[in-house]
């Protein structure tokens, strides 16, 4: 579909010029919005849940509770999320975040419209209230599966709670962490819902909050276009790949398989 | 050392509380706001003053059940029959493509199954487009079934249930054979009891995820009457924000049943969430 033109009734084949008319600076922006929406849930979604996740591993009552209170925001529909987080933030001196900031000393924002990074912080924020229950739950799997003898040899051999983290918990639970990176790049790159339901529409001042599939949408279906549209859907899922090849063979991913 | 293990707990116990409430607090001032009449919102947005309840009333919820909100109630109506009909359709078909793949063998499995992990990886954001010119040649644009058509296999669904199939013991098939059973009464007599759990974890998913969806929909139901939750709510939400009182309450309610059903299958949700086949 990426190489035509396609307008209700008529379909006709027109090469490139579709990826053509990709090269423009909303694409640009949307690119990057969706890589760096990428790199900074990735950056936050590991190291937080992998903490909590240990933190959480011994079945007790206390914990199980907190578990379940950790993951309760993952139920919750992107629209709810997303209105949640427009209250919280919203651009009044008396909204939460903003009174806490006046509180410290800071100044009350319209986080909203304040442009870049304050668009980015309201989508990764969001995203992790909503997916680190989800990854503490893959970590705590990674982690039960760990051998208990490993760390009472450790603790014979007297290694510290520092050192068993490092050396035994981290090696051990490489296979989880490869996984969630793997779909946290596939989930970063699909973003749009989050967005949208943000900035109420597909439109956000200055394209803050365009993602590619943000793109895809507006003009595969606001304009229509769906040659376009389905290019870049084939741009997107080309990068996907690349990247997610390249990261499975930094881990190592393809030689553990030999 | 001791001292400073003693000191580790309480920090690990003050940081793992600290987060958690933190997690939690927006779903409570959630169900706080609505309680409270829409226009505090509007104009304060979630603000400690709105938090403290002034006047704890169920008006608000209870105005979703009468005129102003005859939409809602198609939504929720809406929602709870799509969900159903997809958990009903996708775990019939996934398990027995599941056990299919997963105790027959037969020429062209392994290929079977590296097209459903390669579908599980694909981001269905980036299939809309061709979905949406299929729909239209299919005329199932603005139907219950345009909706959940595209999702009646799950492909994790399969996988999972495949690993589930090939964890058990043949003999039961066996013997069930011996007994003069053919194969679909194999399957609906001796497997799908087996598999209960395995059905059970599935459900959740397909459930939460069918509850939840917003851009599939969002592309294929164009009048008002048969939006689900999701789509229904997010028309609500403009930037006059006339409408907080239904947005607000209607957004906790929608929530609510799904926290329930969480509270009700804890186990096995957490199970549903790690089928994935990570082993670590």
């Amino acid at each position: 579909m990426s190489f035509q033109e396609i307008y209700p009734g008529e379909v006709s084949f027109v090469g490139f010029s579709n990826y053509n008319e990709l090269v423009t600076e909303r694409f640009y922006t949307a690119l990057s919005n969706s890589f760096w929406y990428t790199f900074w849930t990735i950056a936050i979604l590991v190291p937080l849940p992998i903490i909590l996740a240990v933190a959480l591993h011994k079945a007790t009552v206390g914990n199980t509770v907190y578990r379940a209170l950790l993951f309760v925001p993952s139920l919750v529909s992107v629209v709810v999320a997303g209105t949640l987080i427009r209250l919280l933030f919203a651009s009044n001196d008396q909204a939460l975040v903003n009174s806490l900031f006046r509180l410290l000393g800071g100044e009350s924002k319209n986080w909203l419209l304040a442009g870049q990074p304050y668009a980015m912080i309201l989508l990764v924020v969001l995203a992790t209230w909503k997916w680190t229950g989800v990854n503490i739950v893959y970590f705590l799997a990674g982690i039960n599966s760990i051998p208990h003898e490993l760390y009472e040899a450790a603790t014979i051999d007297g290694a510290d709670w520092n050192t068993q983290f490092w050396k035994i918990t981290l090696p051990l639970i490489k296979p989880t962490i490869i996984f969630v990176i793997t779909i946290s790049i596939f989930g970063g790159f699909s973003m749009f819902e989050e967005s949208y339901i943000l900035w109420a529409g597909n439109e956000s001042p200055n394209n803050v909050g365009l993602t590619m599939v943000g793109y895809l949408y507006q003009r595969g279906f606001q304009q229509a276009n769906l040659g376009v549209g389905s290019a870049i859907g084939v741009v997107l899922i080309t990068i996907v790949f690349i990247i997610s090849i390249v990261q499975l063979n930094l881990f190592g991913f393809f030689k553990e398989e030999q | 050392m001791t001292v400073k293990n003693t000191l580790l707990k309480y920090l690990r116990v003050f940081v793992v509380t600290f987060v958690s409430m933190v997690f939690v607090f927006p779903l409570i001032a959630l169900i706080f706001a609505s309680l409270r009449p829409g226009q505090d919102l509007m104009r304060f947005g979630i603000s400690l003053k709105t938090l403290i309840p002034t006047q704890l009333s169920l008006d608000y919820i209870l105005a979703l059940f009468g005129p102003l909100g005859e939409n809602y109630r198609s939504w929720f109506l809406n929602s709870i029959v799509i969900t159903a009909l997809q958990v009903v359709i996708s775990i019939f078909l996934s398990s027995m493509v599941g056990y299919g793949l997963g105790v027959y063998r037969f020429k062209g499995r392994n290929v079977i199954m590296v097209l459903v992990i390669f579908v599980m990886m694909i981001p269905i954001q980036i299939l809309i487009l061709p979905l949406y010119k299929l729909s239209i040649n299919l005329k199932i644009i603005d139907t219950y079934v345009g909706v959940i058509l595209p999702f009646a296999v799950f492909p994790l669904g399969i996988f999972f249930f495949r690993q589930y199939v090939l964890g058990m013991p043949k003999d039961y098939i066996d013997a069930a054979r011996i007994d003069g059973l053919n194969d679909y009464m194999i399957f609906v007599r001796i497997m799908a009891p087996i598999m209960a759990p395995a059905y059970g974890a599935m459900s959740i998913l397909i459930a939460l995820n069918s509850w939840n969806q917003f851009l599939w929909p969002l592309i294929v139901l164009r009048s008002s009457q048969k939006f689900t939750l999701p789509i229904g709510l997010n028309t609500l939400l403009t930037p006059y924000g006339n409408n907080y009182d239904v947005l607000i309450s209607g957004a906790a309610l929608a929530t609510i049943p799904i926290i329930i059903v969480f509270i009700f299958f804890q186990k096995n949700f957490m199970t549903g969430m790690t089928a994935g086949g990570v082993k670590g």
